[in-house]
């Protein structure tokens, strides 16, 4: 079964068809051509698929296409401008905060996703004082950003770029 | 050896030449390669380990709308040439291991061809079936060798078992590392494009050798390799797995060639790539030291058994780091191999040196236990002056100034060496250390071509491949000094057939086979047209097979240490802390090769406390097979962990004075870890991964 929809897609209004089984991600990748999203598991387990979905960090392989018809979404291809990158971007190009580079669009925008709710004071699972408002030290980037597997190891330098961007 | 260039780029920490597109996802993969009018591949994997498909019925999916054909052992092409089995894919009925490929359906979207798929029905007829390795498994073989490159299976030198009995203090256990999937991020994929008209054949893959996969691909079809192109400008990581072609790159060419001018896009799922793009052998190694009471080595005895497939041997060579890393008049290694009904192991990450140092090393601090010895002192005594294989002279051996050095950085000394005696409120806390070692590696065959752009810029292409090493950058630099001008000016072309021959990017070899060729090239092209060429100027070269100073034992050397934490009542280990320092050569970047250290550092830290594929024994397939069961280290398992490495370079290595990066971090760090946790705990789990329950018992 078909539907038509509509997506907000790094601020380009897109129209396309979908199987109803197809996910946010197979629409973005196949249906729009927009590869910037990874796939690296299919089941929600790696997080290379992460973007925002009207501004919150979710990955796009565990939420049907036909589920988000007039949704806003946006991949790291479109944090910024054509020539432009994002802050967080840029932290990761000059902390190395990558190796291979696939896990990357999604770590980006899982980034950006995690300081917004840093920002609102949301609690993590290491966060002590859960009323307080939150400060994000690397133990809180660690635990915020481990839905984001990287298998070339690249942490270290994940937290210090994220470390640089928060500041 | 030559004269080494002159660093001016090399030694900077350019930031990565490709970084804006990957980290905006521009950079395309194998998928991701603008092609119009694709078709999707979804393959039908096989569900017993051993015996025969006796029915495939494809009317259901034959049935569904969108489905374009249906690839089966019964209409499959005939391939043209099937001698390494791996390729013989759907060329016959028989099943040689769960997950083999006995049907692909190619539909015109991804969900139908998942869908038609699962409609296939095939029938099997069971054989019986072996995949479970043990230690006196009566399949066990010697394993076969290639004379000409191959490393003998077996060593001996002295009189081990003497030296044994007459020895002082003798360690004598064995240990085992289990099946290890590389699981790089991106999952293999092949887009493949057959234009019957031309016959050309066109493979968008995500492979750590273009040149290599072309030429196996060329060899299965019975095809021109200049016919077969192969392209892969950015590669999601393959830590081996990689590192040669494997059977879906010949079900993507088949489906392709079935459906001639529409590309057919075959990613492998997370899932199949458990079953079908190779694994590390789990591993059952005897190691046996015999010393004198201040820990003086006179016997090395290590003895590996691992398995391999029924349908292409690979054998692991874990016991061969004991050959050249510490000194002892007495030796012995031999590796023994049984062939299960289990999909063809291969190259993970430092194949042999990994697995074989982690049980080495951690014999090693066994014994400086049981001596009483500083276990940084007992390396520093046993360090032989001489390679104790072949008696040659060390190029660059560092190993001991390694140890000492990063003892110093890390914070070894003052430690308590016994076992437990250290507690943290609930945690017991420990360190350990391990040396590394790595082969420098030169694969011959690369060949560089420079052009000449104009106004001093220039073109350099080889058919090399980045996955995620650096390349892209590392390259970069050694053409701008071999060409003397700025980074700036160098204009790199990698990752496509269309480019001259390389070899793979596999061994920590990459840098030290390309950059030689590139450095060739750019003198070449220096002899024949100067310092100041006309625009369109170009010159190509390979670099000379003996560039290597054959007189000499290259290796690079590294130390490892680690902080473990144990949960006293839960048993969960937490690392805060790792520290590696290396001896690799010249750095050729500073900023990619210390990401390397500590990739390779997280890969091992994942070996000693995370990784194990497990294979059920009923079935034979991977119980555990997607990230969810099979544990890798997430942002939080990852703590302060640093990489140096000392300020040198090794002229006879290669013109850049490099060795290589990409494999000595996971070298020696699985025992390092699992050193440290020994430490605090007085528990030596000897069967990685080292999980909570192992130290509860």
């Amino acid at each position: 079964m078909e539907a038509t929809i509509t997506l907000h897609v790094d601020g380009e209004k897109r129209e396309l068809t979908v199987d109803t089984r197809t996910t946010l991600l197979d629409a973005l990748r196949d249906r729009l051509g927009n590869t910037s999203p990874k796939k690296g598991c299919d089941h929600g387990q790696c997080g290379s698929c992460t973007v925002l979905l009207e501004g919150r960090r979710v990955v796009s392989c565990l939420t049907f296409a036909v589920a988000h018809d007039g949704a806003t979404v946006t991949t790291a291809a479109g944090l910024a401008g054509e020539d432009q990158l994002h802050p967080v971007a840029r932290a990761f190009v000059d902390h190395d905060g990558f190796q291979c580079g696939y896990c990357t669009p999604g770590q980006v925008c899982s980034a950006v996703g995690m300081l917004e709710e840093a920002g609102a004071d949301w609690p993590s699972h290491v966060t002590e004082d859960l009323r307080a408002p939150v400060t994000l030290d690397d133990a809180e980037i660690r635990e915020r950003m481990s839905g984001n597997l990287c298998r070339c190891g690249a942490y270290v330098n994940i937290v210090a770029a994220i470390r640089e961007a928060s500041r | 050896m030559t004269s080494t260039l002159e660093p001016k780029s090399m030694g900077r920490p350019l930031t990565r030449v490709e970084g804006a597109d990957k980290v905006t996802g521009r950079a395309p993969y194998a998928y991701e390669h603008p092609l119009s009018d694709p078709l999707y591949l979804h393959p039908v994997l096989s569900t017993i380990p051993h015996g025969r498909v006796t029915a495939v019925d494809t009317s259901g999916a034959e049935a569904l709308p969108g489905v374009h054909t249906v690839l089966t052992p019964g209409n499959a092409e005939r391939l043209a040439d099937t001698e390494d089995r791996e390729f013989a894919v759907l060329q016959s009925d028989e099943v040689s291991f769960h997950g083999q490929f006995v049907a692909a359906v190619v539909a015109d979207t991804p969900e139908t061809a998942r869908q038609a798929a699962g409609l296939v029905k095939v029938d099997y007829e069971r054989l019986s079936h072996d995949v479970v390795l043990t230690a006196d498994h009566r399949g066990l073989y010697r394993p076969v060798e290639d004379a000409d490159e191959g490393p003998s299976a077996d060593t001996a030198q002295g009189d081990v078992e003497a030296a044994l009995e007459r020895a002082e203090v003798v360690v004598d256990h064995t240990y085992s590392t289990p099946t290890e999937h590389n699981n790089p991020m991106e999952p293999h994929t092949t887009t493949a494009l057959w234009e019957e008209g031309t016959g050309h054949l066109t493979l968008y893959d995500s492979t750590q050798g273009v040149h290599v996969v072309r030429a196996s691909v060329a060899t299965v079809f019975g095809l021109d390799p200049e016919r077969v192109r192969v392209v892969a400008p950015h590669v999601g990581g393959g830590f081996g797995s990689k590192g040669e072609a494997h059977a879906h790159n010949v079900l993507a060419a088949m489906a392709a060639r079935a459906l001639p001018g529409r590309p057919v896009k075959f990613a492998l799922t997370r899932q199949q790539m458990f079953c079908l793009v190779g694994y590390r052998t789990p591993t059952i190694q005897r190691v046996r030291l015999g010393a004198d009471r201040d820990g003086r080595l006179g016997a090395v005895s290590h003895d590996a058994v691992e398995q391999t497939s029924t349908i292409k041997e690979f054998t692991e060579n874990s016991a061969m780091c004991s050959r050249w890393m510490y000194a002892a008049p007495h030796r012995r290694t031999t590796h023994r191999i049984a062939a299960l009904d289990v999909p063809v192991n291969f190259w993970m990450r430092a194949p042999g040196e990994c697995p074989g140092t982690y049980a080495a090393e951690a014999a090693m601090d066994e014994l400086a236990h049981a001596c009483g010895v500083d276990p940084v002192e007992l390396r520093a005594l046993n360090d032989p002056e001489t390679d104790p294989q072949s008696g040659s002279p060390w190029s660059d051996r560092r190993l001991v100034q390694c140890l000492r050095e990063g003892a110093e950085r890390f914070g070894w000394h003052g430690r308590d060496p016994a076992p437990r005696s250290r507690r943290e409120g609930d945690w017991l806390v420990g360190t350990g250390v391990a040396s590394a070692s790595y082969p420098h590696m030169f694969n011959p065959g690369s060949v560089a071509h420079v052009r000449h752009d104009g106004d001093g810029r220039y073109e350099v292409s080889i058919g090399a491949v980045d996955i995620g090493t650096g390349a892209w950058t590392s390259l970069t630099q050694i053409a701008a000094d071999a060409l003397g001008r700025p980074a700036s000016d160098i204009r790199l072309r990698i990752g496509d057939t269309a480019f001259p021959s390389a070899s793979v990017a596999g061994g920590s070899s990459g840098t030290s086979s390309w950059g030689t060729a590139i450095v060739a090239a750019a003198r070449a092209f220096r002899d024949r047209h100067g310092d100041s060429p006309e625009p369109g100027a170009e010159a190509s070269a390979s670099a000379a097979e003996d560039t290597v100073d054959e007189g000499y034992s290259i290796y690079s050397f590294g130390a490892h240490f680690a902080e473990a934490w144990v949960n006293a009542d839960t048993g969960e280990v937490r690392v805060p802390r790792m520290y590696g320092l290396f001896s690799i050569g010249r750095v050729v970047n500073p900023r990619t090769v210390r990401s390397q250290f500590l990739g390779g550092m997280v890969m091992g830290l994942s070996m000693a406390l995370h990784e194990e594929s497990y294979r059920d024994p009923r079935y034979g397939h991977i119980a555990n097979g997607d990230f969810a069961e099979y544990h890798v280290p997430t942002n939080a398992d990852v703590g302060d962990l640093r990489a140096d490495w000392l300020d040198e370079e090794d002229p006879r290595a290669t013109p850049m004075g490099s060795r290589g990066a990409g494999e000595i971090g996971i070298v020696g760090s699985p025992a390092a870890v699992a050193n440290a946790v020994h430490h605090a705990t007085g528990v030596r789990v000897r069967d990685l991964p080292i999980t909570p329950d192992k130290l509860l018992r």
